[in-house]
């Protein structure tokens, strides 16, 4: 695989991680639910890989 | 990458990691709990409605509320004055000298629609441990640097382990998890998943954090650096014993910088005043900027605006560090996906250690070589068995 084909996922998980970090700081109200929705991505990657990836 | 520089970043991997697990382990632990203390100290506490006051009772003023609390503790001097966000509540603490050690200071919490002490807040209990444990580990000062020492060896280990990340993932998908062939591969899979995906949160959690243990230096540096100037034409003099109307003060520092509210008051002689003015440090009104604090400096013996403090980059820095730490600026589900990241973590810990432990004991020749047999057969190369 490829260096992009390994950490093309990576890549997406950390900047929804960004994201959300970053929104609820900046304001509320929908903000808040955008830092909610970026920080439930990586969590729901590893429940994703358990249910889905695993062999 | 060469078998040679995946090698030195395993090694610096696998050393980074086990001088600061046990140290991140104690610190995801405690910090589980801190990240819900609004929520328990409010149980704890219990019920914290102010007793009822006839309508249209008006506010005391600060000067009666300081004093309230001076009285509570004779001999002692005023040292800061905080506002509750959502109640008519102020907490005067006080101290024997300006430069009191935390040991020494009483916090008191005053009604200010009667000026009469509702409580006095004491630090002990299992939350105040546990977050002395998060912070210094009650080493003071130097616990805290040196804690703040280990979270860079942890961004260290964050770093090398996105790099062995890539050769260990040549030939796997991302997320497979393999179960059935060996405790360890599961464990390890597990290890690499969880790693990667938790990057951008840990990373920046372990940043922040180091920049929280700095904050005593930091407000040291902002002092002499920003403050030293002002406090020029004032050099040689004694600190002041008595001081001017402090709602006065707040309200000439309001009008110096509109639409901001107070936060706290530094009185003179503490850390995070001069020695003759009261800093009056007051918060923005967006969510953006009411977590950084701008000090507006009143001369404390006749009430005249000093200056508006500047705030330097690492005052930025050290204020948007707290929030971005701590996870209590989203509401409840914030902090609920706060902690099970934190969970996540201790699991990554956990499993990086077991990882070692397994190797380590399994380093003999035999298995070496069944190892060996293992990575061709599971179709690894050698590059991804340096990276184990």
């Amino acid at each position: 695989m490829t260096l992009w084909a390994i950490f093309r996922a990576p890549v997406v998980i950390a900047v929804a991680s960004i994201v959300g970090l970053v929104a609820a700081l900046v304001g509320n109200g929908l903000a808040d639910a955008a830092s909610w929705v970026g920080l439930l991505v990586p969590v729901a990657a590893v429940v994703w890989a358990w249910m889905a990836r695993r062999q | 990458m060469s078998p040679v520089a995946v090698k030195r970043w395993v090694w610096v991997h696998k050393w980074t990691s086990l001088i600061c697990t046990v140290f991140m382990l104690l610190l995801c632990v405690t910090g589980l709990p801190l990240i819900f203390h609004d929520e328990i100290d409010a149980a704890l506490e219990g019920d914290t409605t102010l007793p009822p006051v006839p309508e249209g009772t008006g506010l005391r003023t600060l000067d009666e509320a300081v004093a309230a609390a001076l009285a509570a503790y004779p001999g002692e001097r005023p040292l800061f004055l905080s506002f509750d966000i959502d109640r008519p509540v102020v907490n005067v603490t006080t101290g024997p000298r300006a430069r009191s050690t935390l040991a020494e200071m009483h916090l008191t919490a005053i009604d200010l629609r009667t000026a009469e002490i509702i409580g006095s807040i004491k630090e002990e209990g299992i939350m105040h441990v546990i977050l002395r444990l998060h912070v210094d580990m009650f080493a003071g000062l130097p616990g805290e640097l040196f804690l703040g020492f280990m979270g860079l060896l942890l961004v260290v280990s964050i770093v090398s382990g996105v790099v062995v990340y890539a050769p260990f993932m040549r030939r796997l998908r991302f997320g497979t998890v393999r179960t059935t062939r060996s405790i360890r591969l599961k464990w390890l899979d597990l290890h690499n998943l969880i790693g990667i995906v938790t990057l951008m949160w840990l990373t920046v959690v372990a940043i922040t954090g180091v920049i929280n243990t700095l904050s005593t230096p930091l407000v040291d540096l902002w002092r002499a650096d920003e403050l030293a100037e002002l406090t020029a034409p004032y050099e040689g003099m004694p600190l002041p014993e008595s001081f001017t109307d402090i709602d006065a003060a707040v309200d000439t520092a309001m009008a110096a910088a509109p639409g901001m509210s107070p936060r706290f008051i530094a009185f003179p002689g503490v850390r995070f005043s001069t020695n003759h003015h009261y800093a009056v440090w007051l918060r923005g009104a967006t969510t953006a900027t009411e977590r950084l604090s701008t000090p507006v400096l009143i001369d404390a013996t006749d009430g005249d605006l000093t200056a508006v403090g500047s705030r330097p980059w690492y005052m930025t820095a050290l204020g948007l560090s707290q929030p971005l730490h701590f996870g209590d600026y989203g509401g409840l589900p914030l902090k609920i996906l706060w902690a099970v990241l934190d969970i996540l973590a201790i699991v990554l810990l956990g499993s990086g250690v077991y990882l070692w432990a397994v190797k380590r004991s399994g380093g003999s020749a035999e298995a070496l070589v069944a190892r060996r047999a293992r990575a061709v057969s599971e179709g690894s190369g050698p590059e991804a068995e340096a990276a184990e």
